[in-house]
């Protein structure tokens, strides 16, 4: 399917990413590009669910699972991370079966799913709360720095080492992307947002076919939480769990475009340069406004731009039985006149 | 001798706890209703609903705190503020995405969320605060009561009650109650729906804003305190089936009787977990939730 061209194209992109940190060497556009990839990654996982229309407000939970798991097994166990991940992993999943399977069982869509996901991630933000003996509630917590050897800590000083890290996170969440965007898997989903009952009447498992993509989502936005953890050493429940992550997470997918593999990176290149701009605009004394204009752009964005990246987008996400998908009326026009 | 052995077997806490649990529903029921109200109205799902509640509570802290007014007088004006917030939500967000996929309007509402909790933040800092009302605590027998709370309990079923008078017994609420049965044939039938649902809006503010004169008794307010019952209120509308009052209204106190009672165990934050289990379990059994109506 992909053209020489294109993986051509590809290639040289990625090269010139590998090679940007050696030529360029500034510490604080670097530590930006770290967090856009590192973002970028937790997006595109979210991304995932979201384009079948499974749109989930609950990532933040599994992000905050990510995070705080590795950290805690980590500082009380000292188990490294590299043991620590699979394992936050694991745990995400887990819950991500928990929650969604009656979901998907029980046909719980739409509305409902939105807010029992919503309430999934204020549940961990709670359990994260709630237990602040061990995580330091909502003052946040800081994973303990290595004595010996950086590597099995996972913990790094110099941002090259982090940002070629990240890089490969990212690079590896665009082709679990594009695996699954081949698979059968994905004709599945498709009809299964197009239409529940018909889908299953033509065969498909539907239960289990949302359960794998929302297990897949799950498990990566974990990694995404504990690479951030690793990265920034220091979380708080507000910034790796919540609702406000979720809708983070939403709103950068929608905006970049929830349909092409890089939506999601561009969502997080446009987010996260405006909240720095906006974060240096006003500096660090008025916390609160980069979210207050923020917040206010993304109303107006959903707003005005109905038809524009989000409307042709988020028209999808609504089940439409009869109508023929985009390209599939482009495929009928392309054959019709006869060549 | 009889009395004792009542007394043995109900260990007095536990009775406490359940009582503590029921005045807890009322005010979760009444921001179930509000919340209910402009879903089964408007079919849209404000997400922000409890930050509509944080701001409330912030309006009686000023007021009452800082310039004086009387409790009394602060709350009609809190209420009448949010919902002013309300119909300004609707008019300026919701209205122009009515025709919008549903997901949108959700996600705007999202965006609204992160609007109030940010001018909360920026406007009053991250400072927790109180009305440093502190009301006096009844002993009943060996059992003690929070008055806060059995006032609270008082004001939430007063506002239902109502809402309910409204919504039966005046022209307009039977309009709003034939919208929500009907959307596209009471337009036909001459009823102006932009008023109607601005009308159920500023309704649905308002009882956002008395849920702030009552919770503000209660707990301290800081921009993130809409977190703290944001979503066990979504539980709830959903456990009881979104749109459907009497449903929400049930599970507001099973949700209120389980918070107590984990909190009669261990931390508050608990009870809420054990709520967010209970809801899972409760999806297995019954997955349409407590009293049916869902499509």
């Amino acid at each position: 399917m992909i053209g020489q061209g294109r993986l051509a194209a590809w290639a040289v992109a990625l090269a010139a990413l590998v090679a940007l940190p050696f030529l360029y060497r500034d510490p604080y556009h670097l530590h930006i590009l770290v967090l856009i990839l590192i973002w970028s990654f937790a997006y595109t996982s979210w991304s995932m669910m979201g384009r079948f229309g499974l749109v989930s407000l609950g990532h933040g939970g599994f992000m905050g699972i990510g995070a705080y798991v590795t950290a805690l097994l980590w500082n009380h166990l000292g188990l490294s991370p590299w043991i620590g991940i699979p394992i936050s992993m694991v745990a995400a999943g887990i819950l991500a079966l928990i929650v969604g399977y009656p979901c998907f069982r029980f046909r719980i869509t739409g509305h409902y799913f939105v807010l029992v996901t919503l309430a999934l991630s204020g549940i961990v933000l709670q359990v994260i709360t709630a237990t602040r003996d061990y995580t330091g509630g909502s003052l946040g917590y800081t994973p303990n720095r290595a004595s010996g050897n950086k590597l099995l800590a996972l913990q790094f000083d110099d941002k090259t080492t982090w940002y070629l890290i990240a890089l490969g996170i990212w690079l590896f969440g665009i082709l679990v992307w594009h695996w699954v965007d081949r698979s059968m898997a994905r004709y599945a989903l498709e009809a299964i947002s197009e239409d529940e009952d018909a889908a299953a009447a033509a065969g498909v498992n539907v239960t289990a076919e949302k359960l794998k993509i929302t297990l897949i989502s799950a498990l990566m936005t974990a990694l995404a939480g504990a690479i951030y953890c690793q990265y920034q050493m220091f979380i708080t429940p507000d910034t790796v769990s919540g609702i406000a992550v979720s809708l983070q997470m939403v709103f950068a997918a929608i905006v970049g475009g929830l349909f092409v593999s890089l939506g999601p990176t561009v969502g997080a290149i446009i987010t996260i340069l405006l909240a720095e701009t906006l974060r240096i605009g006003f500096g660090t004394k008025a916390v609160g406004w980069d979210n207050l204009v923020y917040g206010v752009l993304l109303v107006l964005f959903i707003i005005f731009l109905p038809k524009g990246i989000l409307g042709s987008v988020l028209d999808r996400l609504k089940p439409q039985p009869k109508v023929p998908r985009a390209h599939e009326q482009e495929a009928v026009q392309i054959t019709g006149p006869g060549t | 001798m009889g009395m004792q052995a009542f007394l043995d077997i109900f260990d007095i806490y536990l009775l406490e706890a359940v009582i503590n649990g029921i005045l807890l529903g009322g005010v979760l029921a009444l921001l179930a209703l509000g919340l209910n109200l402009i879903f089964g109205v408007i079919d849209v799902t404000w997400i922000c609903y409890a930050e509509l509640v944080m701001i409330g509570m912030y309006a009686m802290y000023f007021m009452v705190q800082y310039y004086g007014v009387s409790y009394f007088v602060a709350a009609p004006l809190t209420i009448l503020l949010v919902a002013i917030l309300g119909a300004l939500l609707h008019y300026l967000v919701i209205a122009p995405l009515l025709t919008a996929p549903p997901i949108n309007q959700l996600l705007a509402t999202g965006g609204v969320l992160f609007v109030l909790q940010s001018f909360a933040t920026v406007a009053f800092g991250i400072d927790f605060r109180n009305l440093g009302i502190r009301l006096p605590v009844l002993a009943f027998g060996d059992m003690n009561f929070s008055y806060a709370r059995l006032l609270s309990f008082l004001a939430a079923l007063v506002g239902m009650v109502a809402v309910y008078l409204f919504m039966t017994r005046t022209f307009t609420g039977t309009a709003i109650r034939a919208i929500s049965q009907d959307r596209q044939i009471m337009a036909l039938m001459g009823v102006d729906t932009r008023r109607i649902y601005l009308i159920t809006s500023a309704l649905g503010g308002a009882l956002a804003g008395l849920a702030a004169c009552l919770l503000v008794l209660q707990y301290d307010v800081h921009p993130f305190v809409g977190l703290s019952f944001g979503p066990i209120t979504f539980l709830i509308c959903v456990l009881g089936g979104l749109g459907n009052f009497i449903g929400g209204f049930i599970a507001a106190f099973v949700f209120a009787e389980i918070i107590s009672l984990g909190g009669l165990f261990s931390d508050l934050e608990w009870g809420y977990v054990l709520a967010f289990a209970f809801f899972i379990v409760m999806m297995f059994i019954r997955p349409a939730g407590l009293l049916a109506r869902r499509r």
